[in-house]
């Protein structure tokens, strides 16, 4: 019980992204079938993603989106902005000195505080990345459907032998 | 070989779990990738504090990806066209009509017809609103959650209902194969014009500021929010193409004909 409170329940997302990922590792290497791998990639994939949106996360706080008005015109107000920016930049340094209590309530017109914002960095990374995956998914599909193709079997070992016979231009 | 990958399975898993204390806690702010190492902030603080003064794009997300961050997100983008080109590559056969393995059953029954009318009414109704908030996606994805990925996705998902709900052919006579291609290259194209028309104007690739100047009616902090619009729309085209080509080539073989 000691072990659960110090070392899983502060931590359970890295435990079950560990898990995620270890499942997709079993799969990749010991499935026979290309397809039942390609699931397992997937799946370790899956936990990467977890694990990077998992870092971002802060208590208390809220989606990396800023409030802001429509009303306000566009180019007129720009260097207004620019200017109280500046010494929002003082502002939220001072607020970074007692950073011991992040829960203290959001201060509307006084500058933007990273606590109160989830960490948008992993989120870009992993937006970018599911696409990726889901076209290099596309491509390692592409490949297995060639494969069934050549040798008439998704089976591992049943394309190792037909290998071990003739190579792939053997007619199936 | 069974008993060996489970001992290497379990043998990796420690190790990692082994790693778990070091990392911060659960949703802790002061951790190194959120709050910053000793005195030094985490470029994520900058990012919060600063993009609104910078860009003028409330989205934190949305102005990482496309400015900071636009070598990346452009990257990303090739690599979504590059696994166009070799599904393309890897599947398509020009091998001309050949008599389908399993030609299409058509149930001419009065279920199947039933089947056939509810699902095409269907489709009919929902697929110009998914297309419609597809493009919202796109278009609003500065001021709540959307982008060119996430825009172009939904598009390209819409078409990919076409084929399920129709067949194959009806899809492609919406959206050709020559016309997937053309588009996938030209959503290529608009994000490497953006950076390629800054070069051109004296300044770094992708560094959208000094567009104000062919621009009408904006500051250099505007001008990065519209472009990053601009290669918004691009990465959406590539996606959407992208997304349907993959569909298409996968679904018949490479034939892109109905019925294999």
């Amino acid at each position: 019980m000691e072990f659960l409170n110090a070392s899983v329940i502060p931590y359970f997302n890295y435990w079950i992204y560990v898990v995620l990922m270890m499942i997709g590792l079993h799969a990749m290497i010991t499935k026979n079938n290309l397809i039942k791998k390609l699931i397992g990639m997937s799946i370790f994939q899956t936990a990467i993603i977890l694990f990077y949106v998992s870092i971002g996360v802060k208590t208390g706080s809220t989606i990396p989106i800023l409030e802001h008005h429509h009303d306000e015109g566009h180019a007129e107000t720009a260097h207004a902005v620019a200017e109280s920016g500046d010494h929002h930049a003082e502002e939220t340094d001072h607020e970074k000195s007692d950073h011991g209590n992040n829960e203290h309530a959001i201060e509307a017109d006084h500058g933007i505080d990273p606590d109160h914002f989830a960490n948008p960095l992993p989120h870009v990374l992993m937006l970018t990345a599911i696409v990726v995956g889901v076209s290099t998914l596309g491509v390692a599909l592409a490949i297995s459907q060639s494969i069934y193709k050549d040798f008439g079997s998704l089976e591992e070992n049943e394309i190792l032998a037909k290998i071990k016979q003739g190579g792939p231009g053997v007619d199936v | 070989m069974k008993w060996f990958g489970l001992i290497a399975t379990v043998f990796t898993g420690i190790l990692l779990l082994s790693a778990v204390p070091d990392f911060a806690a659960f949703g802790d702010p002061d951790s190194p990738a959120n709050g910053g190492l000793g005195d030094h902030p985490s470029v994520s603080q900058y990012y919060i504090t600063d993009t609104y003064t910078d860009t003028k794009v409330p989205n934190i997300v949305t102005a990482v990806l496309a400015d900071y961050r636009g070598y990346d997100t452009m990257f990303e983008t090739v690599v979504i066209f590059a696994a166009g080109i070799a599904i393309f590559a890897i599947l398509r056969s020009f091998s001309g009509p050949v008599a389908p393995s399993h030609p299409t059953a058509i149930d001419t029954s009065v279920e199947g017809d039933h089947q056939r009318i509810i699902i095409g009414t269907t489709c009919r109704v929902i697929i110009p609103v998914i297309q419609l908030f597809a493009l919202y996606v796109v278009a609003h994805g500065h001021h709540s959650p959307g982008g060119g990925f996430q825009g172009g996705v939904i598009l390209g998902a819409s078409f990919i209902l076409v084929a399920l709900a129709k067949d194959l052919s009806a899809a492609l006579g919406r959206f050709s194969e020559k016309r997937y291609l053309a588009l996938g290259s030209v959503g290529i194209l608009i994000y490497a014009g953006f950076g390629l028309l800054c070069v051109a104007l004296e300044r770094n690739f992708l560094d959208y500021e000094i567009l104000h100047r062919i621009m009408p009616a904006t500051d250099p902090i505007m001008a990065r929010s519209h472009s990053m619009l601009g290669v918004e729309v691009g990465v959406a085209f590539t996606v959407t193409a992208i997304m349907f080509a993959i569909y298409a080539n996968l679904s018949s073989k490479g034939r892109l004909e109905q019925g294999f």
